[in-house]
Order: structure tokens, then C-alpha cells, then sequence
């Protein structure tokens, strides 16, 4: 019995190890959310015509290791910032970059919305229209990338102009 | 712990294995929601999570049991909109049905609680011939997808009739519908603007046994010779099979004024004559049950016909067989207005493969001689083209563009 139970966690052992080789190796290659570890679900972006917009949706981490997302790219904008909405000293809400990027956690998820953290396009080189499908290509901190596709919808909301008061 | 470890590396099932824990929390969510009525439990809200298959070779508000509740919302494209707007306004779109349609928010929906509840949603498209030209150039607009023929009994008003898209959207819920409308209207404005809108209703559901002859508000029960979606020629009456439009089927909307003031002069006798059916159980004249076939050579003792050679059921009833459409009426009410004690009526709508074979001769028959139209105004009319469902992975109308 007792013989039984080592063979089974040794196994299990080796099962961890692999995943986690699986996890580091994939995450080198670009443009496979499955492998990467990261799923873009719900993805979206704000249609605008010039100047700023910003992505949301949820980026769920299927793997046990955190995952850092470092920088961005998208057909529709040279710099894609990644971004904050925190309460500063005086209660404003107020957009920043995410200081260390986006740590997406392990086996958990990382909620995109306006209002709150996003991804922002800065200085759109043309206009994002609604049902436009627009590429982003997000850096890992191991080098690696990912890509995504989200379509694009019109939105009253999240306007990364305006800074909400108190 | 560990186990979960182990199975790590695989992604995509694992996700799948969390949509199934989800449903179960689900599950769990609808139980919690019970109300206990001193032990009879009651499931306050199972019908509310009730959904419809958007994807599939038809469009999903048609082949069912209609709503409580329907919408109907036609949508004129600005000058200039263009083929590849066409596509991506019915991409959004038909995102925004499919996710409603399953009990999810449309993406960017900043209201998603509204999505918990679709109780049976359904969002169906027309087109209008604007639409189509654009897309597939004029000389492809089919000779049926226009106006209909002007009627005598026509008042049309431009405010009810025509339009380039078509939402259909029905709910067994009204708030429901409210939302899903305004959430597709809202991905609607960058391409058009709104030329009418009609909301209408039918009996609340849970008051009848679904599938009852709906009783219009002249107090008629209206639509009991109708073919019934799972019956055998169900799908002869209603789907195409030419082209981008097989699967798909051809619509017509008529907004029918109800003079119920006027109605109100008429006994009982007269309202019945007028019809040619009763109004307690919507039996013909000459029978006792609602489903009973008229007999339309039935004489009285004085040897009259017993059905009028001028009632509604004797004029819309042809000697061709292959005549015959699927109707969805709902009705309308504005409320009370001026000196009329109600501004009410109908949305009539129908289904048929062939508008020209099987509407435009009844259509005819009825507009040339119905005693009913003394007291009913057509003051809306449109025509679309409903094209067929859209497979996983396609835009409603994607054919259309092939």
C-alpha cells in the first residue's frame, strides 16, 4: 500500500514537471493562444475614428505559472499601452500604466473593462470601425507572444479622454 | 491538487471541463432560486433561462411558438453605406443575437445582468430590397422584395412602412425584449437610423396553454387555419431553396388599425357574420369547435349561407391548396388617444416561400371584398427577405454575399 502510494505521487511528479517544461516551451511560440497558456475570451475593442481607443475582455491563464504581460502591439496603433484606472490621492480616478504589466495568475484570469485596467491604443493609424476585426500582439516577459483578434463595437462609454470626477 | 496538476497542458479541455462546472453552478443558481409557497415549490425562474438554438439552416423566431412579446424594428441605412458596411454591421449584429440568444451579453453590453433572463429570446433578420441592391447590385433584387401592390383599403403611412433590415426580436419576457432591442438599435446607429418600430404583445405567458389561436383585440380568435412549425408541411409553406436564400423565406408586416370604436356599434350576430367564425371558441359558423372545417354551403332556413359570401374566413379561404402562409400576428395597443377610447390594432406578419404565389392573391381577394375591412386600416406595409439561419462561425445573410 505504502509502495502503491510513492508510485503514485512520483508519477504525479513527473506530470507537474512536464506541464511546466509544456508551459515555458510553448509560451516561445507566437500566435497560439492554446499553447501560450492564455485564452482571450470575449475580446473587444472601442470603434473610434482617430486619436485613442482601448481593448477589453477577460485573459484566462490555463496554466499553474503566472503569466506577465509586457507591452502590445496592434495593426491599428504603433503603442498599445497597458493600463490602470486607480483612485489617486485625492479619490480622482484616474489612467495609468500598469506599473510590471499585467500578471495574469496562474490558473486564474485578468478582467479587461472600462473603468478599469485595458489595453489603450494610442494614436490610431485609422479608424477602427464597429465590426472590424483588429489583430493585437501582446509581449511576455520570457520574450515570448501572443496574438488575439477582437472585434470592434461601437461604445458611449470608455472614454479614455475623460477622467471621471469626483 | 495534484491531479490537477497532471492534467495541465491542455488548454482547450480544460477549459470545457470548467464551462461544465459553470453549468452545473448554474444548475445549482436556478435551485437556490425556488420559492417556497408552504411546500409547493415553485421554479420561479426556469422558464426565464429558456433558450432558443440561434445557429441552425433556418433563423430561429419563426419555426416556434411565438413570444408574449415581440418587436419589430426596421432599420434604414444611410446613403452611401456600402457592401463591406453591410458585412460588418451583420457581423455585430448577428454577435449580439447569438450571445442574447444563449443567455450572455453582447459583447460590451454595459447592462449585462439584462442577459441572465433571454425566456425563449429569439433575433431574426430581414432584408429589405435597399439591402440586398447593396450588396448584390439591382439587378438581383427578386421582383417580390418591394412594395406590394397598392390596395384599395390601403391608408399606408410612410412612418409604418418599408425599411432596408429588419430586427425581429421576441421574448416571453417584455423586459427582455426592451433590452436586447436597445442593445441591437445601439450597433445599428453607425450604419442607419431607425424608421419604425412596432412593439407587440400576446397573451402573458403562463396564462394559456402555449401554442392557444392568439385573440386579436376585436376579440377574435385569430389564426386558427395556420400551419403549425413540426407539422408535415411546415416547411413546403415557409422555406426556400433557390440560392442565398434557401433555408430562408420571404416576409410580409402589415400594421392594421383596429377601429374598436366602431366595432363597438356591432352586436354580437354582426361581429360573428363578419368573420364567419364565433367568438367564444373561434368555431365557424356551421361547427362547434374551433378546428371544425367550415362548411360554406350551409344555407339557412331561409336559405342564405350560414358563413357570408362577404365574411373574412369565406374570402381568405382559396381553392388552391398551395395557397396558404404561416402567420405571427401580434397586437398593438397605443393606449387611449384623442376622443378614441384606444389606438390599437394588429401586426400582422407572415411567412411563404412564395409571396407572389401564396400572399399577393389572398391579399387580393381579402383587399377587393372582406366585410372585416370596415373596421380594419392596413396603415403600415413591408416586405423583406429573411435570409436562412447561419452556421457556426457565419454572420446571418453571409451567403448572401457569396
Amino acid at each position: 500500500m505504502t509502495r502503491r502510494r510513492w508510485t503514485t505521487v512520483a508519477l504525479l511528479a513527473a506530470a507537474t514537471f512536464l506541464a511546466a517544461c509544456g508551459s515555458t516551451t510553448t509560451q516561445t511560440q507566437t500566435g497560439d493562444e492554446d499553447t501560450s497558456g492564455l485564452e482571450f475570451t470575449d475580446m473587444w475593442v472601442k470603434s473610434a475614428d482617430e486619436g485613442m481607443s482601448a481593448a477589453f475582455g477577460t485573459i484566462v491563464n490555463t496554466t499553474d505559472s503566472d503569466i506577465t504581460i509586457v507591452s502590445g502591439t496592434s495593426a491599428a496603433s504603433t503603442m498599445v499601452e497597458l493600463h490602470e484606472t486607480v483612485a489617486d490621492e485625492t479619490g480622482t480616478m484616474v489612467m495609468r500604466e500598469k506599473d510590471g504589466g499585467f500578471v495574469i495568475p496562474a490558473g486564474g484570469e485578468y478582467v479587461l473593462a472600462p473603468g478599469a485596467n485595458h489595453l489603450m491604443l494610442m494614436d490610431l493609424q485609422t479608424p477602427i470601425l464597429a465590426g472590424d476585426e483588429v489583430k493585437f500582439s501582446l509581449d511576455l516577459d520570457d520574450g515570448s507572444s501572443v496574438e488575439f483578434t477582437a472585434p470592434a463595437k461601437d461604445y458611449t462609454g470608455a472614454d479614455e479622454q475623460y477622467m471621471p470626477g469626483e | 491538487m495534484s491531479l490537477d496538476k497532471a492534467s495541465r497542458g491542455v488548454g482547450r479541455r480544460q477549459l470545457l471541463i470548467g464551462g461544465a462546472v459553470a453549468a452545473v453552478g448554474a444548475a445549482a443558481a436556478v435551485g437556490a432560486d425556488r420559492l417556497d409557497l408552504g411546500g409547493d415549490e415553485v421554479l420561479v425562474d426556469a422558464h426565464g433561462r429558456e433558450t432558443v438554438r440561434f445557429h441552425g439552416a433556418h433563423q430561429p423566431g419563426i419555426a416556434i411558438t411565438p413570444q408574449a412579446h415581440q418587436s419589430l424594428v426596421a432599420v434604414q441605412l444611410d446613403p452611401g453605406t456600402g457592401r463591406d458596411d453591410v458585412r460588418r454591421l451583420l457581423s455585430v449584429l448577428t454577435d449580439d443575437a447569438r450571445a442574447m440568444m444563449a443567455g450572455k451579453p453582447a459583447l460590451a453590453d454595459p447592462e449585462p445582468e439584462f442577459a441572465r433572463i433571454p425566456a425563449r429570446l429569439t433575433v431574426t433578420f430581414g432584408f429589405g430590397p435597399g439591402l440586398v441592391r447593396i450588396v448584390r447590385g439591382a439587378q438581383d433584387v427578386p421582383a417580390w422584395l418591394g412594395p406590394l401592390p397598392a390596395y384599395p383599403i390601403d391608408r399606408l403611412r410612410e412612418e409604418w412602412s418599408g425599411g432596408d433590415l429588419l430586427l425581429q426580436v421576441a421574448s416571453d419576457d417584455q423586459v427582455t425584449v426592451a433590452h436586447a432591442v436597445r442593445m441591437l438599435v445601439k450597433d445599428t446607429r453607425s450604419f442607419g437610423t431607425v424608421r419604425w418600430h412596432q412593439a407587440g404583445f400576446r397573451r402573458a405567458y403562463g396564462s394559456e396553454k402555449p401554442g392557444t389561436t392568439m385573440r386579436n383585440l376585436l376579440g377574435q380568435v385569430d389564426g386558427t387555419v395556420n400551419p403549425r412549425p413540426g407539422d408535415a408541411s411546415f416547411a413546403d409553406v415557409v422555406w426556400r431553396d433557390d440560392d442565398w436564400l434557401a433555408g430562408g423565406t420571404t416576409m410580409v408586416v402589415r400594421r392594421i388599425e383596429m377601429l374598436q370604436d366602431d366595432w363597438d356599434r356591432l352586436d354580437r350576430h354582426g361581429r360573428e357574420l363578419s368573420v364567419g367564425r364565433t367568438l367564444d371558441v373561434g368555431a365557424p359558423l356551421t361547427g362547434t369547435r374551433e378546428h371544425d372545417e367550415p362548411d360554406f354551403d350551409a344555407t339557412t332556413p331561409v336559405g342564405f349561407p350560414v358563413i357570408p359570401e362577404f365574411s373574412h374566413i369565406r374570402r381568405a379561404r382559396s381553392d388552391d391548396p398551395t395557397q396558404v402562409m404561416f402567420r405571427r400576428g401580434y397586437n398593438y395597443d397605443l393606449g387611449p388617444r384623442g376622443e378614441m377610447a384606444s389606438d390599437a390594432g394588429l401586426i400582422f406578419t407572415c411567412f411563404q416561400r412564395d409571396l407572389e404565389h401564396q400572399y399577393l392573391p389572398i391579399q387580393a381577394r381579402l383587399a377587393e371584398l372582406d366585410l372585416l375591412n370596415q373596421w380594419t386600416v392596413p396603415i403600415g406595409s413591408a416586405v423583406f427577405a429573411i435570409p436562412p439561419g447561419a452556421a457556426e462561425g457565419e454572420f446571418v445573410g453571409e451567403k448572401m454575399f457569396g
